[in-house]
């Protein structure tokens, strides 16, 4: 779809929207809006993409309530606000959204998390993206090294070869907010699977190991929980270049959550898992069997890690046999450990060692 | 060998007295160097208010603290009472058990005749130094003035020097005693205690100038001379053995019928008869020889006899009107945001003494919210600064359930938690002490259980307030939605469409479906100005009676647009809500002139002849406005159910967290 038509059909819908609120004023009824919850209880597997989507529970946003009339109210700010910016061309980052929002009385959040939340509430509802309001998150700094050539659209239109080995630094390839095609193209690529990690420390290692060029890999830098660009980076070289995906991150119950965004699907982006998940990807480790077999150095679990490992129980996309058995070990044993702590065996223990160990046991890399 | 004993008797009763201090320090009240020096305040001016009370005066007390050296401090109490008669004067600050009091029964501060003779010699033991009396009587031109040293060997008044000289007051009485002291700050200081006393006593005047100077001024809050206590015979249940032998040992009476019915209250002859009979005494025997065993069966005696309970006018409580005044002149500055009505209780008796139990309760404003509850606890309008744990006060508050009405509490019993200060007084002719020093009183089962029934009593009016508070608050929230963000969801949404603004008033209706009731009341330049707006936010249109308690003359005619339909007892108004369509505005305001600020602090508003479920913001018409011509007309707005359409999940609610994911 043409840009000017996507946010044409972007501004019909939001417009669609406060004709509803208009109308249930009008005819004398409270105002509320209808939006799919977006809780772990309300999200289905979805057997055609493989993915996790939401389901069909419905919450009610309703005038009735200070916190539903403030939401309302908030939301014609909200596409007035996105209405405006396409009709003169312009856009914003997210910050600045909320930023704006300081002018907007009482309809002013009170935290950018707020701002962000509704954004997503008005995909949902719109079946659009937040890039087709103008929206746009800040630059993450999620980084790429590998042997793979990438061409990119700079700003001034013009068109860039990158090779994400070659023609980079030591910090690799940094992905843009936007990865869509008329962004950035896949040229050619010489790799047998994508490793994705989570801390910057284990990526400069396996950079300083050359794991990139020994195992042909494609090394990406997660930054924690991943940017929904890094996630659909990932996404189209796995669809694209018909690359393995795996996922190397702690050992602790937020690396699974990381591990289940990229494979599953987030549970605050459901909406988007078509777009963004990678139903492939395998998960690496750490693994609390990990903490045992190769028995690395931990941490004791704190409250917050064992209330969100019994969150993951009840959280579907972790009923199966592999995670019921690892976040019951890790409950078990008390313990959580870094993936920098496979250092106790030396700098290259991981390259050497550990992650061809598990690769193999994956049948991503032969012996 | 008798002479020995004589001697040594003779010996012992030398050191008698200083050793008798030395031994009860604690009990008197000066362990410790801060506890010396409050109680060094305390006594005398407990004597000044007693004194001022007596004579029917206002008191005007000022209390200074001065520093001498590290350890060294001048107490100077002065009052504007009646003045002591210059033979007294010796006896009364300078002789330990010399008091008026020892023997009669009545509701006052000092009891023993210990406290203000203790600190004079407690000043000359530990500093060396001599107390300064200036005492003036009305008919006197001249003031007396001595300086007196207590002569411990022979309890008796030393005067080292003595003088009439010029005093600009009328009549009163200054003591200045040096002692040797600590001056603090805190929970148990001179300040808190002159605050308590200032609290219960809302008719004193008290100037306290501290070690560091800058008077602090607690000003009378009240014109009104709490009436004099009267003195009371004991009556027979609260008489203990040695006190018995004591009176009979002392009386005028010959025979033991008319001792027993002279010497207490509610013995008549008949009775003092039936007591001797039963007690195996004669009659007529006389009862200076009554033996210790004959006590002790007259005591047995007493408990067989029907006797009336004691009489418990001699009781003068503080009163309902002067608690409140009281809390709100010296708590004033924490901005409370409620007083409760204070209580109390009707008087009872324990062993034969009457008491009476008063609670107040001060609630929020700029109270801590997380400690404990304060609790000032007073005994015949004295605070009591120590042994708090000890005392029956207490541990009637934690016996409360405070949870019920609106603190928090651990478990359910225990001293609560919340933005709230109790105060507690007992009054009594004779308060059950748990020692001498008069610091806690003793957990006497009929006066723990008063307690806590009056704290309960309070409490309730503490929870209702409580309750209104959410309902209003949450009506509040409710008007928010519709005044301010409806209409602005609806100018938005109608600009984004590019239609004209809706009309808002079914929305609106539907989301209060309620009259509410809005009044203000603020005081302004010797004026009270007060609004009581009505919204109707019902869909029908609404008629019904308004009712106010105001005293009409008061009111300011050219401020009154709406005139009210009827005038009842002077202070009852009525106005008549006539056809208030739907979402429309009923405002009534006026001002009051002419009112002191205090007897007008609540805005009484009532409504009737409309379903009280449909009215938020003020109460019924309570029964005793005896209003025959207006029919309660009942139910005819139907209830909708408070959250949501059945079924329906809140988007906004209940929302799990969702840590960490993008």
């Amino acid at each position: 779809m043409k840009n000017e038509l996507r946010h044409q059909k972007a501004v019909e819908k939001l417009t669609d929207i406060a004709g509803t609120v208009y109308d249930q004023i009008d005819s004398g009824k409270i105002p509320k809006m209808v939006i799919p919850l977006r809780t772990k209880s309300n999200i289905r597997f979805d057997r055609k993409s493989a993915v996790w989507k939401y389901g069909k529970a419905m919450g009610a946003r309703s005038a009735k309530k200070l916190t539903g009339a403030q939401m309302l109210l908030r939301t014609m700010y909200m596409l007035e606000f996105i209405e405006d910016m396409i009709k003169e061309e312009k856009s914003s980052t997210l910050r600045e959204m909320y930023y704006i929002s300081e002018g907007w009385a009482k309809a002013k959040f009170s935290a950018q998390d707020e701002s962000n939340m509704l954004a997503e509430d008005l995909e949902i509802i719109t079946t659009c993206m937040r890039e087709d309001f103008k929206l746009r998150p800040e630059e993450d700094g999620a980084r790429v090294i590998g042997n793979i050539t990438i061409q990119e659209t700079d700003r001034k239109g013009k068109k860039k070869k990158i090779n994400c080995r070659d023609d980079v630094g030591d910090s690799g390839y940094g992905i843009p907010y936007n990865v869509e095609k008329e962004k950035i193209s896949f040229l050619d690529c010489d790799a047998d699977f994508i490793i994705a990690i989570e801390t910057g420390g284990m990526f400069d290692r396996l950079v300083e190991n050359k794991f990139d060029d020994d195992s042909h890999a494609i090394l990406v830098h997660l930054k924690g929980q991943p940017a929904r660009s890094t996630r659909r980076f990932i996404k189209r070289l796995n669809e694209e270049m018909k690359l393995p995906v795996c996922s190397f991150t702690d050992g602790d119950p937020w690396s699974f959550r990381i591990h289940a965004s990229i494979a599953y699907g987030a549970i605050k982006t459901a909406h988007l898992s078509e777009y963004l998940a990678t139903p492939t990807a395998e998960y690496i480790g750490i693994t609390a069997s990990d903490i045992l077999n190769y028995d690395l150095p931990t941490d004791k679990l704190n409250d917050k890690d064992i209330q969100a490992l019994n969150a993951e129980k009840t959280d579907p996309r972790f009923n199966d046999e592999f995670w019921k058995h690892e976040i019951d070990l890790m409950l078990e044993i008390g313990k959580k450990a870094e993936q920098q702590a496979l250092a106790k065996y030396g700098l290259d223990y991981v390259t050497d060692t550990y992650l061809p160990e598990k690769l193999s046991e994956m049948g991503i890399i032969k012996k | 060998m008798s002479s020995i004993a004589h001697d040594l008797a003779k010996k012992q009763k030398e050191i008698s007295v200083s050793e008798f201090f030395e031994k009860n320090k604690q009990i008197l009240g000066f362990d410790s160097l801060t506890r010396a020096l409050i109680t060094s305040v305390k006594e005398p001016v407990d004597n000044s208010l007693d004194a001022c009370e007596d004579a029917g005066v206002l008191p005007d007390l000022i209390v200074k603290v001065e520093k001498i050296d590290n350890t060294e401090y001048r107490v100077t109490v002065e009052d504007n009472g009646p003045g002591i008669v210059k033979k007294q004067v010796p006896n009364v600050f300078a002789r330990l058990l010399y008091g008026s009091r020892f023997h009669t029964r009545s509701q006052k501060r000092g009891q023993q005749g210990i406290g203000v003779s203790a600190v004079v010699m407690y000043g000359q033991l530990t500093t060396g130094k001599a107390t300064k009396v200036r005492s003036k009587i009305s008919d006197e031109d001249v003031a007396y003035e001595c300086e007196l040293i207590l002569d411990t060997k022979k309890n008796r008044p030393d005067i080292i020097e003595e003088d009439f000289v010029i005093w600009d007051r009328p009549h009163g009485t200054s003591f200045s005693v040096n002692v040797k002291g600590k001056y603090v700050a805190g929970k148990q200081s001179i300040f808190e205690y002159l605050k308590g006393v200032a609290i219960v006593n809302p008719h004193a005047k008290i100037t306290f100038i501290p070690p560091e100077g800058n008077a602090i001024v607690f000003e009378r809050a009240s014109e009104q001379i709490p009436p004099p206590t009267k003195e009371v015979k004991p009556h027979p249940e609260g008489v203990e053995l040695g006190e018995l032998l004591s009176m009979a040992k002392y009386t005028e009476s010959l025979k033991m019928t008319s001792f027993l019915n002279t010497e207490f209250s509610r013995i008549s002859y008949r009775v003092a008869r039936e007591i001797c009979d039963i007690a195996g005494v004669p009659q007529d025997q006389r009862p200076d020889k009554m033996s210790l065993e004959q006590a002790g069966a007259i005591l047995e005696a007493v408990k067989k006899v029907k006797i009336m309970s004691p009489e418990t006018d001699c009781l003068s409580p503080i009163g309902e009107t002067l608690i409140r005044k009281g809390l709100k002149n010296v708590l004033g500055p924490m901005k409370a945001d409620f007083y409760a009505p204070p209580v109390t209780r009707e008087p009872r008796v324990y062993a034969g003494n009457p008491f009476v139990v008063e609670v107040g309760i001060v609630y929020g404003g700029q109270l801590s919210k997380e400690d404990a509850v304060q609790i000032l606890r007073f005994a015949n309008r004295v605070p009591l600064m120590y042994q708090q744990g000890a005392c029956a006060i207490t541990q009637a508050v934690e016996a409360v359930d405070w949870r019920r009405y609106g603190l928090e509490q651990r478990g359910g019993s225990g001293i609560p938690f919340g933005p709230a200060i109790l105060l507690v007084h007992v009054a009594s002719t004779k308060i059950p002490f748990t020692s001498e020093s008069k610091e806690a009183i003793a957990n006497i089962p009929e006066i723990k259980e008063e307690i806590e029934l009056a704290l309960k009593a309070c409490a309730r009016k503490l929870k209702t307030h409580l309750n209104k508070a959410e309902k209003r608050s949450k009506t509040r929230v409710k008007f928010e939605i519709v005044q301010d963000i409806i209409p602005m969801i609806a100018e938005k949404s109608a600009k984004i469409v590019g239609k004209p603004v809706p009309k808002l008033a079914g929305t609106i209706t539907k989301i209060m479906n309620v009259v509410w009731i809005d009044e203000d009341l603020t005081f302004e330049k010797n004026r009270h100005h007060i609004q009581v707006k009505i919204y109707n936010y019902t869909p029908k249109t609404q008629s019904f009676h308004l009712h106010m308690l105001v005293p009409y003359d008061k009111i300011d005619q050219k401020t009154l647009k709406e005139k009210p339909t009827e005038i009842r007892d002077g202070n009852k108004l009525t106005w008549q809500v006539k056809r208030l369509s739907s979402t429309d505005v009923f405002d009534l305001t006026y001002d009051l002139h002419g009112v002191p600020q205090e007897e007008y602090d609540e805005n009484e508003v009532y409504v009737s002849g409309i379903d009280p479920a449909s009215v938020i913001g003020v109460e019924v018409l309570p029964g005793d406005w005896d209003l025959e011509h207006i029919k309660i007309t009942e139910g005819t707005v139907k209830e909708e159910p408070e959250e949501g359409e059945e079924g329906e999940v809140d988007y906004d609610e209940g929302a799990e967290v969702m840590e960490n994911e993008e």
